[in-house]
């Protein structure tokens, strides 16, 4: 019976786990594919990978998406900290329902809709800084619209501030929502106690409630970064010509047909997901063994006292 | 119930008033008619208490009757809905939890999980800016005082609940505050420690001076630690006094009844005198004589509050006008040192009576189901109007 059952459990096992990976183990297998149709099978090869380094579009957009996702993550896990902290420590002052609406709004509206209307916010932008710009050239202050244009440039013709100021706004909404869940579970007395001992509200904030928070901070981060690194629409929307990221690369490609650098990429980035899952694993796991070693440590010095 | 009469001053405890009772006296802290309301829900009724300096004051009072809640005022973490807090003479309004002359421990003991148990003691000093040499001595000091020395290096979620709750007291006690509340401090400690810190907790007292606010549910407890006692009802202030006092004479049914047990007898005051009451009630079944006076009207309505101790149960039939009925012993728990007897006076009414047992001799010994006469002093019952 229970050998029967094991059996049907393998089977279903076999069919879950085969769903979810055969296409990431035939695209891993692929990208060492001789053939350069992607279909066709035509022996072992690492070429792939060569063509890869060789193909400055991509490599640029690898590197462009990576500096996109570490700035915009950490301006965005930095603002949604604030912004978590206020949703939960200030439940009064005015406007607060209208914040945390603004807040959330990112999160379910839909990205077009979000991508469009950054569009519209950089072009009126762009108008007013041309405006600008000239009136005040126009009028003699020619030092003053030299400042303008050195703080202001960038609106013109979007580039890269503009993609990550969009990506900072919507990866922000995620990272509020992570933090504003830890800190309704933080327990308020350790602010309070803090305090009573003579620390000042910042100083709490800095020495008490960011250490506790830590890891809530370091996993919104890794949200944040995820989110950007292969967010398509919002940087289509929202990114001039000289930037073009990953993803909007890779699926550029993929519609002129399905090319086996891509495979190699994607193998790649695989490989590294893999990697940084398995040293998280085996972190945690030390961690958990440690904790249970000084719990023992604390059960057997209480009975020996 | 061992009841200690504790005065602050100790030094001079035998010549001096205790500065409660010393017109004198300045009190250190000043509550004036403070209430806290949380929406509609008062936690804090119109509190009005003065406590002196050096006094070891306990507040006591069943769960949710808002003691945390006047706690949490006076460190300054909520603002009075009307009414002042003084300390020292100044007005705590505005003064935020930073920078007022108090230390609390948190009935929850908040503390920082982050930190080792040796880094959550040294932090009040840390903000003092205090020397490094001399945060490590003191810390070290107060380990030593709680019995923690071997436990300074862990972290807090590395302890067990009692070595938390010496942790959470080491941390408030480490910066001497002129001023330290405490909210059952002492709640998770086995018998012996507790009592080990309940001296400590004492000797600490009398040495620096330290005026302290301790919340309890554990009224042992407030009867041997605190010089005065406040009882609190449903956010009000029921009766302030020092054990003695809250346990000898009750000023109301609630504090009769929370403090110790007692058997409550409604009746009707027929004679009022300056030396003594006369109480008809139906419920003792006979007239109660107390030996002193209470101010009333004759024909009010009153309680009378009976210690179980201060009864006596004989076998022989008594005939007394007062303060005499009969009854059947309907169980017996034996203590050891003493027995508690249920008895069923002959109109219904169920009382609790508690005899040493000096005699072993089984003929003396009332048993299950005997006629007993239920006897007291004059001077035994109080009787209360409210
Ligand atoms: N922040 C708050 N908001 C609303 N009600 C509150 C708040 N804090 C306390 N209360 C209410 O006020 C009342 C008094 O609470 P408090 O914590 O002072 O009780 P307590 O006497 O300390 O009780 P315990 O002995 O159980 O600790 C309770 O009924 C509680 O529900
Ligand atoms: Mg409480």
């Amino acid at each position: 019976m229970t050998h029967r059952l094991s059996w049907f459990i393998i089977f279903w096992l076999v069919v879950v786990f085969a769903f979810l990976y055969t296409p990431i183990i035939s695209v891993v297998i692929y990208s060492f594919n001789a053939s350069k149709l992607v279909t066709v099978w035509a022996g072992w090869s690492f070429k792939w990978y060569g063509e890869l380094a060789k193909d400055r579009q991509i490599i640029d957009a690898a590197l462009l998406s990576l500096q996109v996702a570490a700035i915009s993550s950490t301006l965005a896990t930095i603002l949604g900290t604030i912004a978590g902290y206020v949703l939960v420590r200030f439940p009064k002052f005015l406007g607060r329902t209208a914040f945390s609406g603004m807040v959330n709004a990112p999160l379910v509206m839909p990205e077009v809709i979000t991508g469009l209307s950054m569009l519209l916010l950089f072009i009126t932008m762009e108008n007013i800084f041309k405006w600008a710009v000239a009136g005040l050239a126009d009028s003699g202050m020619g030092a003053t619209s030299e400042v303008v244009r050195v703080l202001f440039g960038w609106v013109e013709g979007r580039g890269f501030i503009t993609v990550v100021i969009a990506h900072v706004t919507f990866t922000m909404s995620y990272i509020a929502v992570v933090m504003r869940s830890r800190f309704l579970v933080l327990d308020l007395s350790l602010e309070e106690a803090a305090q009573d001992l003579g620390a000042k509200p910042l100083k709490v904030f800095f020495v008490i409630t960011l250490p506790i928070v830590l890891p809530a901070i370091i996993s919104g981060w890794l949200l944040g970064f995820t989110i950007s690194l292969d967010d398509l629409v919002i940087t289509a929307f929202t990114n001039g010509p000289g930037t073009t990221t990953l993803p909007q690369v890779v699926f550029s490609k993929v519609r002129l047909g399905l090319d086996p650098k891509i495979n190699a990429l994607a193998t790649i980035i695989i490989a590294i997901v893999s990697i940084g899952v398995i040293i998280a694993t085996i972190q945690m796991r030390r961690a958990e063994k440690q904790r249970q070693r000084d719990e023992q440590m604390a059960i057997r010095a209480l009975a020996k006292a | 119930m061992a009841a200690v009469e504790r005065t602050s001053q100790a030094p001079s405890k035998q010549t001096e008033l205790p500065s409660w009772k010393d017109p004198k006296a300045e009190p250190y802290i000043r509550i004036e008619n403070v209430t806290k309301k949380f929406g509609d829900f008062v936690a804090v009724n119109n509190v009005s208490l003065s406590i002196y300096r050096g006094e070891l004051f306990s507040l006591l009072g069943g769960s949710g009757c808002g003691k945390t809640t006047l706690l949490r005022m006076l460190a300054g973490f909520e603002n009075p809905t009307s009414g002042k807090i003084y300390i020292d003479g100044v007005d705590m309004a505005g003064i935020p939890p930073y920078d007022r002359p108090t230390n609390m421990m948190f009935q929850s003991y908040a503390l920082f999980p982050h930190m080792t148990v040796e880094q959550n003691v040294a932090f009040g000093l840390k903000q003092d800016k205090f020397p490094d040499s001399e945060v490590k001595q003191r810390v070290a000091q107060m380990l030593d005082l709680v019995q923690l020395t071997p436990f300074a290096k862990r972290k807090p979620h590395q302890l067990s609940g009692g070595q938390r709750q010496r942790v959470a007291l080491a941390r408030s006690l480490v910066k001497q505050p002129k001023l330290l509340l405490l909210d059952e401090p002492l709640g998770a400690l086995d018998k012996k420690l507790r009592e080990a810190t309940q001296f400590e907790l004492m000797n600490i007292q009398d040495r620096l001076g330290i005026t302290f606010i301790v919340v309890t549910h554990d009224q042992e407890e407030a009867m041997t630690l605190s010089t005065r006692i406040g009882v609190m009802n449903a956010g009000q202030i029921v009766q302030i006094g020092t054990p003695q006092e809250i346990y000898e004479y009750p000023q109301n049914k609630f504090v009769a009844d929370f403090i110790g047990s007692v058997n409550l007898f409604e009746g009707q005051i027929v004679e009022d005198e300056a030396d003594h009451v006369l109480i008809k009630s139906a419920e003792a079944g006979c007239d109660i004589y107390i030996d002193h006076g209470i101010s009333s009207a004759p024909g009010a309505k009153a309680w009378v509050a009976i210690r179980p101790e201060k009864i006596q149960l004989t076998k022989q039939e008594v005939n007394a006008p007062h303060n005499c009925v009969r009854g059947t012993v309907k169980g017996i728990a034996y203590m050891g040192n003493l027995s508690i007897y249920l008895v069923q006076l002959d109109n219904g009414k169920q009382i609790k009576v508690t005899m040493q047992n000096q005699m072993r001799a089984a003929e003396l010994m009332i048993d299950w189901d005997d006629r007993v006469s239920v006897t007291w002093h004059p001077n035994s019952p109080v009787a209360l109007l409210s």
